[in-house]
């Protein structure tokens, strides 16, 4: 039982997967020459792998950003503006300060955007914690301020005038992160190590320390909690802003990483495929770079299908990663329905 | 011999088994109910009560054995097959509708087959029309039969008694034309008062023919109402008695396996130390809606001293929980706009509420409150979390269980040990969830926590609910320990022998006042009874 526990969610990666190819039997093309082409492109050299890992770095952070939060049992959605605004505020440093020198420049634009994206944050954890709203609303209601906030900025305070395109200037050269010579050509830069960093301190805060146990216990048990002295407004604000801040270092990665500057619309919905990658990851730190590895490299897969196949397009990416958040979540009605059996088959 | 013997069963278990995952729940259950009569079934926590009842009842479906229902065999796939058989059960917690009337929650689930029988068949089940005036001159006849008095059909059943909401309960499945009736854990909501008047149901109920099957753990009901009582232990049966003929030591030792000491010896006089809680006209309003101003505190007054137990009685919901609120989290009620606690509270020398300033639940634990809540699954416990963890929760931030940040694992491993080993949580297991422990052991590892941590004032809030005699007595002795070490004990409890055997001095509450005070010795079953239902005060 335990050990079928464990593996749930690779089961459930494998259904989906299945599903998935037969979908592409459909549309007219073998689903094992699909499945050969898939992990080819995803793992087939150092550079794929490279691009691979270059798409995992960003949700490794944003499935921090939702699996931390959950811990405090809370949903946050927003991490599509909480990283908008932590790319904004790196870009925003890097443009203000073009002279800073290397290894003090990245490391303020970081905490920029750690500050920036805790902060926005900060607002839907307090609102939940002071005033009873649900997170839920406002963090997703924020990503469209956030948005907001961020064309604003981007076209009116930081705008590059010699692009048509909406971007801002770019950050001085003392910011940029190299890339790494490994993986030849593939952008994949150093923001990867701070990613495994991130999720790694994360395992030790929420596993090791008195501060974790406090968050994990509001989680699991508000009302015990609140009765053994713990605040669970605290906790859950606490929570909130260490979500927003890696959200917020998705930043780093892009804009000192890869772009060079802040670009409208730079995000995939990273915040959002955040979700599953938590989901995927059982909340837990491992699972979560797993998770995000696997939705990198199906990115990556699903870019190249396109290109080596007639009948497929790149929209069987957003198909398969959507059958595989299905059966993930399918998980839930698993251990529910196996629940329901052994009270006897009623519920 | 009685006609009642001759008779065929009204129910008979033949050799029932059901295993859960592997854990036989029940085996080889075997029971046999007179018609006519009130049989009990007791048995601790988990010895398999409940599960007996719900195979009879059709939740669910035994492994091995039968089930005859005056003299036929049955096999049920859903409670549905057994209510058509003339099956009834009463839940502990009752199934009403709170906002609908009584005669709607009689007729939900029935009203469809009943009103239309014979006629208009044509019409889909759920939009037939229901009969109101024909139901309501049935069930007056059956309420008269029965003697089952004080119903109002048209008033939503929240705003009614407890004890009325279980007639309505019980009137329910009488409409249903139930004869076999199981009623589970009836009278832990209700005073002396109503509790008598429910066995005065109860047995004409018997006296006209219906059979009843009652599950309990308070012995004294046993001896005062049944016919029969059969005893589980560990998912067998262990014991069958006709009432006249056993005793309640004999049941006791039946139940828990081994003589059990029922009377807690009285502890000597207390040593009154200085005062570890000290309220001073606290009240609390309350703007809610729901609220109808019944439950808020009116005026409270009261001082618990070091050496001594101060026992709150009353039927829940009579401002216990409030006072429990605002004795943890006073500074709720200063930050929420619902506001309206006044007076003043001072626990171990500080002053955790008055009206200028309310401590935070750390600060008021951090002075040496030791709490056992009320509701241990919700406040005490992480279910999902393991024993050590649970044991860690509320002292984490001290030493030695925490350095400089981080939870020192080896400090906790060690201490948590030797808690569970002297408070006899069982199994001796620090990963296990605590969601697993039994009812009785979950209470034990929380008062392990908060022992251990030798509290100088303790909140003991229904310490033994839902807990096994073997049980009721340890966590009896250890309070009684902590009071003789110089702790300060404020015991609320809606079970009154536990008041009265471990109070020194005794506040009754009714409507968020305290109505009445006792000195040990002074107050009797029937006087706590009186106040509790409100009448008067003293």
């Amino acid at each position: 039982m335990k050990f079928l526990e464990r593996i749930q969610p690779l089961i459930a990666v494998i259904v989906g997967l299945a599903l998935g190819l037969l979908i592409t039997q459909f549309a007219g093309e073998s689903p094992w020459h699909v499945l050969k082409v898939l992990a080819g492109s995803a793992f087939g050299s150092r550079y794929d792998i490279g691009m691979t890992l270059f798409y995992a770095t960003p949700l490794i952070f944003t499935g921090l950003a939702v699996a931390i939060p959950f811990h405090a049992g809370l949903f946050n959605i927003g991490a599509e503006g909480q990283l908008t605004l932590g790319a904004l505020a790196a870009a925003a440093v890097g443009i203000w300060f073009p002279n800073a020198p290397w290894p003090l420049a990245p490391l303020f634009a970081g905490l920029a955007a750690f500050s920036a994206g805790a902060l926005w944050a900060a607002i839907p954890g307090w609102l939940r914690a002071r005033r009873g709203s649900h997170e839920v609303i406002t963090t997703i209601m924020l990503n469209f301020v956030a948005a907001g906030v961020a064309s604003y900025a981007t076209l009116y305070l930081l705008k590059n005038p010699d692009s048509q395109n909406p971007e801002t200037m770019a950050v001085g050269a003392g910011y940029l992160l190299e890339h790494i010579k490994f993986f030849g050509d593939a952008p994949v830069n150093s923001a990867l190590f701070l990613a495994l960093i991130a999720a790694a301190l994360v395992g030790v805060f929420l596993w090791r320390t008195v501060g974790g146990f406090q968050l994990r216990a509001v989680g699991q048990g508000e009302q015990a909690a609140k009765t053994a002295g713990i605040d669970p407004g605290k906790m859950r604000i606490l929570a909130m802003c260490l979500a927003g801040g890696m959200a917020g270092l998705v930043g780093v990665a892009e804009v000192l990483g890869n772009a060079t500057r802040f670009k409208l619309g730079f995000s995939p919905d990273y915040g959002f495929i955040g979700i599953a990658v938590a989901l995927l990851g059982r909340n837990k730190p491992l699972g979560v770079i797993a998770a995000a590895v696997l939705f990198g490299a199906l990115h990556k897969g699903t870019i190249d299908l396109d290109l080596e196949t007639e009948n497929v397009t790149r929209d069987l990416s957003l198909i398969l990663q959507a059958l595989i958040i299905v059966t993930v979540s399918a998980d839930g009605l698993w251990s529910w329905m196996r629940k329901a059996k052994t009270n006897g088959g009623t519920l | 011999m009685t006609s009642a013997d001759k008779a065929v069963p009204a129910v008979e278990l033949r050799g029932l088994s059901k295993a859960f995952n592997g854990f036989a729940a029940n085996t080889d259950v075997n029971l046999l109910v007179r018609p006519g009569t009130i049989h009990a079934i007791i048995g601790e926590n988990g010895a398999g009560k409940s599960t007996a009842m719900k195979l009879l009842y059709g939740i669910h479906k035994p492994d091995k054995g039968e089930i005859r229902i005056r003299g036929e065999t049955k096999v049920w796939k859903t409670p549905a097959e057994a209510i058509a058989c003339g099956i009834g059960m009463v839940h502990q917690h009752f199934m009403l509708a709170g906002p609908y009337s009584a005669l709607e929650n009689i007729l939900l689930g029935v009203e469809s087959s009943a009103s239309a029988e014979g006629r208009a068949s044509f019409i889909p089940k759920f939009l037939r029309p229901v009969g109101r005036s024909r139901a309501i001159r049935q069930l007056d006849e059956i309420s008269s039969q029965y003697g089952l008095k004080g119903i109002p059909w048209d008033t939503e059943v929240e705003a009614l008694p407890v004890g009325v909401q279980q007639r309505i309960e019980i009137l329910k499945l009488l409409y249903q034309n139930a004869s076999i009736l199981i009623l589970d854990e009836p009278t832990a909501v209700l005073t002396p008062q109503e509790t008598v008047e429910l066995f005065m149901n109860l047995k004409k109920l018997a006296a006209e023919g219906k059979s009843i099957l009652i599950i309990t753990h308070k012995l004294k009901e046993v001896m005062n109402l049944s016919d029969d009582v059969t005893v589980l232990r560990g998912g067998r049966v262990v014991g069958c008695r006709r009432t006249p003929e056993t005793n309640i030591e004999e049941l006791a030792g039946l139940m828990v396996g081994r003589k059990v000491n029922l009377q807690v010896a009285a502890p000597p006089a207390p040593v009154l130390g200085p005062a570890v809680l000290a309220l001073k006209n606290v009240s609390l309003k309350t703007r809610s809606v729901h609220e109808t101003g019944m439950h808020r505190l009116n005026d409270l007054s009261f001082e618990v001293r070091s050496g001594e137990v101060v026992g709150i009685a009353g039927v829940e919901g009579n401002g216990q929980s409030e006072l429990l609120h605002v004795l943890l989290h006073p500074l709720e009620f200063c930050k929420s706009r619902d506001g309206g606690l006044s007076g003043e509270i001072n626990c171990l020398g500080s002053v955790t509420h008055d009206a200028r300033r309310s401590l935070s639940t750390k600060r008021i634990r951090d002075l040496g409150v030791g709490i056992i809540p009320e509701d241990r699954h919700k406040e005490g416990l992480l279910l999902e979390r393991s024993v050590e963890d649970n044991f860690l929760l509320g002292q984490e931030t001290r030493k030695p269980f925490s350095v400089s940040g981080f939870i020192s694992g080896g400090a906790l491993r060690a201490a948590a040990n030797v808690a569970i080993e002297k408070y006899d949580v069982r199994p001796r297991n620090l990963t296990i969830e605590a969601g697993n422990l039994s009812g009785g052991n979950q209470q034990k590892l929380i008062i392990a926590r908060e022992f251990e941590q030798s509290p100088r004032f303790i909140i003991a809030a229904q310490p033994t609910r839902g807990v096994d005699v073997g049980a009721i007595e340890f966590i009896h002795q250890k309070i009684l320990l902590a009071r003789t070490a110089g702790a300060g004990v404020l015991l609320i409890s809606s079970e009154l022998d536990e008041i009265l055997a471990l109070s020194d001095r005794i506040l009754v509450m009714y409507g968020g006042k305290i109505v009445a005070r006792f000195q040990r010795g002074e107050a009797t079953e029937q006087a706590l009874g009186l106040y509790m239902g409100g009448a008067g005060s003293k």
